[in-house]
Parts: C-alpha cells; sequence; structure tokens
C-alpha cells in the first residue's frame, strides 16, 4: 500500500469535524510553525520539500513564496484558489467535502509564514455545498482559537474568507481570479507585474492550489526532507489524481509521484482498468488543457521505457511524444470513443470559456470550435485538419493568459496523433455519424508509434 | 544620460527613460519598424496588451540577463531594459503571428466598408492591408448584434467592434460613475452601455474618436459623405470646458463633423467636448488656423489641398486667403 499524506484519515468517520480531525493529529502543524518556527523557516521547510505547485503549472511553491515582495506597511495576502473547473478534474471539491480542516491547516500555516494576516479561499461558485462546509469549518477552528487573533498566544492573527466566484472558468487564472476577488470582471491581468509584486489590491500576494496548500500540513510535521523522500527525482511528494472516463473504479486518487502509468490504470489498488473489459485507445493525463495521447504513448516513452506518473516523466519527448501533469485530471477513453467528437467537445468548452479580453483567444477558440463541429458532423473538408493546425498555432502563445495554450494543445495534439481518424471522418461522412474509427494502431506497440509520431 | 536605457529595435540603437514601454521607444525611433496597435492609447490609463497586433520578440533580454524572452511579447505594455534588443519587421515569426491576429481581428468584422463610415481613416482597414489576407479562411456565420444608439449623438455597431476596449477606459477616466462596458464573455462580448442613454456627459463624444474602427459613429455625420472626399482643417475656439482645439472636415463650404487633432498614430492630442463636437458646425464659429496635415499613405491625402488649390471657403474670404498667404504662394508655385 502507497503512503498516503493527504487522505490518510479519510475514511474516519466524521473526519470533516474538528473533533475528529484533532484526534488523527490535525492541528499539529500550526501548533509546530507558530509556537517553534519562524516564518522564515517555514518558507525554507517547503523550498527543502520540493513541492511544486498542484494547480497545473508545477511551479516550486516555496520559491513562489521567497519571491513574495516584503515592503514596510502593505499587507500582504494568501489567496487559496478553489476555482477548479477544468474539465476531467475534481480532486480539490473531493478534498474539500470531505476534509476541509487539512485546507484551513495548510492556510493557517502559509498565511502565517508569508505574514499575511488576511487571506481568502476563493472557491468555485457551483460548488454551493463545499463553500457551506469550509464556513462551517472555519468557525470551528476560530472557536478553538485557530484563527482570529492571537492564535495559541504566538501573536499572530489571521482572518479567514471563503468567496464563492461566478462560475467562470477563467477566474481559475490567477490574475483573473484576484479581479473576480477585488469585485470586478474576472479579466486576466497583463503580467508583469505579477501578483509576488501587486496583486490584490495592488499589495503582494501568493495565489496557491488547494492540494498545493494542505501538502504544506505534512511538510511541516514531517519535515521537508522527509517530504522530499517521497516520489521520484524533482517531483516530490504524493499527488491527488483525478481519474474519470472508462475505467473500472474513477475516483480520487492519492500517489506517490512515480508511480508507472500502466499500474495506476489496471492495478486493483487504483483504477482497476478499462471498464467493461475493452481496450485503451486514448488519455489526457491531467486535465483537458495538456496534449491528448494514445494508449501505446501514455504506457511507454518513446524510447520504450515505461511513462511514471510524475512532472518529468509525463512531458517526457516534449509535445511531439508528451504530454503534461497538469491538475491531475486523469481521462481515459476506451476503443469505441471518438477522439473527434472529444476534441470538439473540448474547444467548445474553451469558446464557452473564453474572457474575450485578446483577439487569438476570443476569435480562435470560436473558430476551431465551428471546424471541428463540422468535422464531427460530417461537413468537414480535408483542409479542415490543417486550418486547425494553423489556427492553434495562431493562438499558442500569442495570448495574454495561459488560457489560449490550454485551447490550442488539446487540438493540435488530437491532430498529431490521430490524424487517420480526422482524415476518416473526412471520407466517411455518413458512415462517422453513427459508427466510430475504432482502435485503429494506438495500443499498438511503440515501434509503430515512433513512424506516426516521427513527423 | 546614465539614468537613460539602451534599447536596439530592428537593429536601431535609441536611448529612452526608464520605464518606457517597447512601442513608445519604437515610436521614438518612427517610421516602418513602430509595430502597429489597435487597443494601446498613449492618453488611456491601462490600456493595451489586448489585440495583439503589436507583438514583438525580446531576443534580448537587457545587459544583465541577455536570455531571450520564451513568447513574442505585447511591446505596448513591456517596458524596455538596459541593453534589450527587439525584432519587429525583422523577425519573420513576428510578422506571420501578427498576420495571424490580423486574421484573427476580421473573421467576425462585417467588412462593410463600402457602407462604413470610417471607411479611409480606419486603424483596422490599414493593418488588414498590410498584413491580411486577400482572401478569408473563415466560412461560418459572423456573430452580429443590433445596432444601438447611445444618447442621440452616438451609434454603436457592435458586428464592427474589435473589443479594444478603448472606449470603456475612456468612459472611466471621463466620469467617476461605471456607465460604459463589457457584458458577456468570449466572441459574444459586446460593449453596451447597458441603460442604452446612460451616457451622459459633456467629454462622451470622445469615444467616437479613440474607437479604431466603425464601431461608434458619429450620428451628425452618419452616411453624410465619404471621408477622402472631406477637406481637413485645424482650427480653434475658445471653449469653456475644453481646450477648443480641433479638426474640422470640410465638404465645400459645409462643416460635416469636427474632431479632435489625431497624431500621426491616430491617437488625439487633446479630448475635445460635445458641444464643440456636435453643436459648433458653422465657419464662424471658429478661428481656422491652417490644413491639417494628412500623411501621404491615407486616402485622404489622394486630392488634399495641401498640393493642389486652397478650399471655397478659403478663395471666397479675404481674411482667410490673408492667413493662409504663405500656404497660397506654396501652392501657386506648383
Amino acid at each position: 500500500m502507497a503512503r498516503k499524506l493527504l487522505l490518510e484519515h479519510i475514511n474516519v468517520p466524521g473526519i470533516h469535524t474538528l473533533d475528529v480531525y484533532r484526534q488523527k493529529g490535525g492541528y499539529r502543524a500550526v501548533e509546530k510553525a507558530l509556537k517553534t518556527l519562524s516564518p522564515d523557516e517555514v518558507v525554507e521547510e517547503v523550498k527543502k520539500s520540493g513541492l511544486r505547485g498542484r494547480g497545473g503549472a508545477g511551479f516550486p511553491t516555496g520559491m513562489k513564496w521567497s519571491f513574495l515582495a516584503k515592503p514596510e506597511g502593505v499587507a500582504r495576502y494568501l489567496v487559496c484558489n478553489a476555482d477548479e473547473s477544468e474539465p476531467g478534474t475534481f480532486k480539490d471539491r473531493y478534498l474539500m467535502t470531505h476534509i476541509p480542516h487539512a485546507l484551513i491547516e495548510g492556510m493557517i500555516v502559509a498565511s502565517f509564514a508569508l505574514g499575511a494576516n488576511t487571506s481568502y479561499i476563493y472557491v468555485r461558485g457551483e460548488m454551493m455545498p463545499q463553500i457551506r462546509i469550509l464556513e462551517r469549518a472555519i468557525a470551528e477552528a476560530k472557536n478553538a482559537g485557530f484563527l482570529g487573533k492571537n492564535i495559541l498566544g504566538s501573536g499572530y492573527d489571521l482572518e479567514l474568507y471563503v468567496q464563492p466566484g461566478g462560475g467562470a472558468y477563467i477566474c481559475g487564472e490567477e490574475t483573473a481570479l484576484l479581479e473576480s476577488l477585488e469585485g470586478k470582471r474576472g479579466n486576466p491581468r497583463i503580467k508583469p507585474p505579477f501578483p509576488a509584486i501587486a496583486g490584490l489590491y495592488g499589495c503582494p500576494t501568493v495565489v496557491n492550489n488547494v492540494e498545493s496548500i494542505a501538502a504544506v500540513v505534512p511538510i511541516i510535521n514531517d519535515g521537508g526532507d522527509e517530504y522530499a523522500k517521497v516520489g521520484i527525482g524533482r517531483s516530490t511528494g504524493t499527488k491527488l489524481i483525478s481519474a474519470s472516463g472508462n475505467l473500472v473504479r474513477p475516483g480520487v486518487y492519492e500517489i506517490e509521484l512515480g508511480l508507472p502509468v500502466e499500474e495506476f490504470i489496471y492495478s486493483d489498488e487504483y483504477c482497476g482498468g478499462i471498464a467493461n473489459g475493452k481496450r485503451l485507445k486514448a488519455t489526457v493525463a491531467g486535465g483537458s488543457s495538456v496534449p491528448v495521447l494514445p494508449a501505446n504513448l501514455t504506457l511507454k516513452l518513446a524510447n520504450g521505457e515505461p511513462r511514471l506518473m510524475s512532472y518529468e516523466s509525463l512531458s517526457e519527448g516534449g509535445f511531439a511524444t508528451g504530454t503534461m501533469m497538469g491538475s491531475g485530471g486523469f481521462i481515459a477513453f476506451d476503443e469505441d470513443q471518438c477522439i473527434v467528437r472529444n476534441t470538439w467537445n473540448f474547444a467548445r468548452f474553451y469558446h464557452h470559456e473564453s474572457c474575450g479580453q485578446c483577439s487569438p483567444c476570443r476569435e480562435g477558440t470560436g473558430w476551431m470550435e465551428k471546424v471541428l463541429h463540422r468535422l464531427e458532423y460530417g461537413h468537414g473538408k480535408m483542409s479542415d485538419i490543417d486550418l486547425l493546425v494553423d489556427v492553434s498555432k495562431k493562438i499558442e502563445g500569442n495570448t495574454i493568459c495561459p488560457l489560449g495554450d490550454a485551447a490550442a494543445w488539446p487540438v493540435a495534439s488530437a491532430i498529431r496523433h490521430f490524424r487517420d481518424e480526422f482524415e476518416w471522418h473526412v471520407k466517411e461522412p455518413v458512415k462517422s455519424l453513427d459508427t466510430n474509427y475504432g482502435l485503429a494502431n494506438y495500443a499498438e506497440p511503440i515501434a509503430k508509434a515512433e513512424v506516426t509520431t516521427g513527423n | 544620460m546614465s539614468d537613460k536605457v539602451k534599447v536596439t529595435i530592428d537593429g536601431i540603437t535609441v536611448e529612452v527613460e526608464p520605464g518606457t514601454s517597447i512601442l513608445n521607444a519604437a515610436r521614438q525611433i518612427g517610421g516602418d519598424i513602430v509595430p502597429p496597435a489597435m487597443c494601446y492609447y498613449s492618453k488611456l490609463e491601462g490600456s493595451g496588451g489586448k489585440c495583439r497586433t503589436c507583438i514583438v520578440k525580446v531576443s534580448k533580454g537587457s545587459e544583465k540577463d541577455p536570455r531571450p524572452m520564451p513568447k513574442l511579447v505585447a511591446s505596448c505594455r513591456t517596458t524596455v531594459m538596459d541593453g534589450m534588443e527587439v525584432q519587429n519587421i525583422t523577425s519573420p515569426e513576428v510578422i506571420e503571428a501578427r498576420s495571424g491576429v490580423v486574421e484573427m481581428l476580421l473573421i467576425n468584422h462585417p467588412l462593410d466598408c463600402p457602407v462604413c463610415d470610417q471607411a479611409g481613416e480606419c486603424d483596422l482597414q490599414n493593418l488588414g492591408y498590410e498584413h491580411g489576407l486577400q482572401k478569408t479562411r473563415y466560412e461560418f456565420e459572423r456573430r452580429t448584434f443590433e445596432r444601438i444608439d447611445i444618447g442621440d449623438k452616438i451609434q454603436l455597431h457592435m458586428n464592427r467592434c474589435i473589443l479594444c476596449y478603448r472606449c470603456v477606459f475612456t468612459a472611466d477616466q471621463i466620469t467617476n460613475k461605471r456607465v460604459h462596458g463589457i457584458l458577456n464573455r468570449g466572441d459574444h462580448s459586446e460593449i453596451s452601455t447597458y441603460i442604452q442613454t446612460a451616457v451622459d456627459n459633456d467629454f462622451s463624444g470622445n469615444v467616437i474618436d479613440v474607437c479604431p474602427v466603425g464601431a461608434l459613429t458619429d450620428r451628425t455625420f452618419r452616411f453624410r459623405n465619404r471621408v477622402w472626399f472631406t477637406k481637413p482643417i485645424d482650427a480653434h475656439r475658445d471653449c469653456p470646458t475644453c481646450s477648443g482645439k480641433v479638426t474640422l472636415w470640410y465638404k465645400g463650404e459645409d462643416v460635416l463633423r469636427v474632431t479632435a487633432r489625431k497624431d500621426i498614430y491616430g491617437e488625439v492630442e487633446e479630448f475635445i467636448c460635445n458641444t464643440c463636437r456636435f453643436d459648433k458646425k458653422k465657419t464662424a464659429d471658429w478661428t481656422i488656423e491652417h490644413p491639417t496635415h494628412i500623411s501621404d499613405a491615407s486616402v485622404i491625402a489622394s486630392n488634399h489641398y495641401e498640393t493642389l488649390m486652397p478650399l471655397p471657403v478659403i478663395q471666397n474670404n479675404q481674411k482667410l486667403q490673408q492667413a493662409n498667404q504663405v500656404e497660397l504662394e506654396k501652392t501657386a508655385k506648383f
């Protein structure tokens, strides 16, 4: 049984209440940090742990904290990004529903490390039950003296607020989140300045994912060095993976980074294989924004070695044969799924969620969606495939925020790896409406894959 | 001079104040290397960064950190560093990306230039000529909106809008109340006042001048004439609310419209009030200064009197002839 750091006590009844959480060793990290460590020592521990941001970009959390500007007499803020809305990702919602005190404990320690006296948890508007759970948990923590003035007699004050969002995917982008938190339209800001210099209300701000903040708790409890021993290479610790799609047991799993992808999909401890005895066709390894991979490249690297669930191994091979860890939304497609339809579905999502601020993303996402719709419904042309590649290239890298990239990558990668399926949709417009292309050669051994992806 | 920073754009070095944006540094050099800007407006705080037409490549970050920037950057919102090297028209990557942006800007634009009042002085039209393809690859229905009248003087034609947000910043700047903004998101976004007649301000007419396309037009000039048939003349009057420095657009002896004076980048020099813009349309209201300089590249210059005969209004007026003596002698030589 692999080591669990975040979800160790998830099955204990009543773990969402403060009493049970404390019985299981909760709020030890707060006591340890506030009574024995200085803020800089907490940051140092997180740096040593090698914890990388769990929200998608994978930027080292300790480094992000040390970049925070600390001018005299200016408030600093910690904002927790709980605006989880990527298709395929639902790990933060699970964590907040079942073990809300882990997040609150992490928020207290992280706010202490950053010297923030007011912190916010920005929760996606659709997650009303989770907002209520968090508010109840905050009230409990406040009654027990973990929040408010002079916490545990250390002289440190902290107020924690939960802010419901309006339900826009774009507000998960950190600067759009800050705009939304300030009560404005959730448009991403133009960087620089980065939030570490001028964030919420123009003050230095750190924005972290729910899971990153919760992971601070085991780091402080056991020490950064101990945490760094879990995992592989520069991918340290454990990661929550939200597995969905055609799996026997979809759900949220905590894995040690470095677990082979094959074991994650097929072992009984995790997803238990592909549902209904079918075969794996493709996966999206880290939420809808990352490139989609065929089955052969999911399980093995281009050189034939097994692919592991870690930041490095998943991105091995760049965009030609690799993908990204992203936010850990693992989606599996079986042999009966249509990649064209799925790509259209993702494109539709990004078209709907583009904020409309910068032109390549505003116009390009709609264009890709319309072309993919045409391909899926049998009105496509052969030239559409190259057109899609060209449009996605024009969007990628030319936008204010990463939503443009996130919209372009799934389309570009789907065409890169599944071009024959797109071509089949053009050649067989009537047949493609009620049958699927099937597995084709996407699960065949890697030698074949090198030929198809080498161009 | 030590506090100035050195930046090289397309091989031309210029020294600028620290904190200047790449775009403004390029404007100090001038000429072809100035990136086009559809949304940036130097008079409006916070504008820029949205249209992405001004993207450039930073091939050397600075003297201290010579690494190139990983992505193309928006030159209007990137400040220069000492020793920075920038590629604009010398980089094929930039040209390609920019034509991509122009294509994106045009896919939902109605391209109704033949009936658009802005034609002839439209930034998007110029950009399209320079960078656009001759044929569109977009084969779908374009988004459409109903036309909206903002008050009795301004009309909003959302179909043509490229969402540069300039008018939003203008409206924010001239009033304390938020009266003008964006509704919806993505390609359904629309500029709106929400309650259509809400913009009630002495300076509201300036949204017409800042609009780079024909989305916001002057209802007192709508369909009256094509801009290239009109003759611009700089004039001024003693105005209690604004500087009173304007450009009058003449057709024959009639003033067809009044706008603020614009520089070579299409930006107004000073905002003017609605009284000057909409109500003072007689030559008698104004003191004529001199013909407005129009770039030779503009269609308005095609039969501009700077090189041709003086206007009828000047021919018939003794005073004006005296005032324009030097100009007239110059034209007589040709």
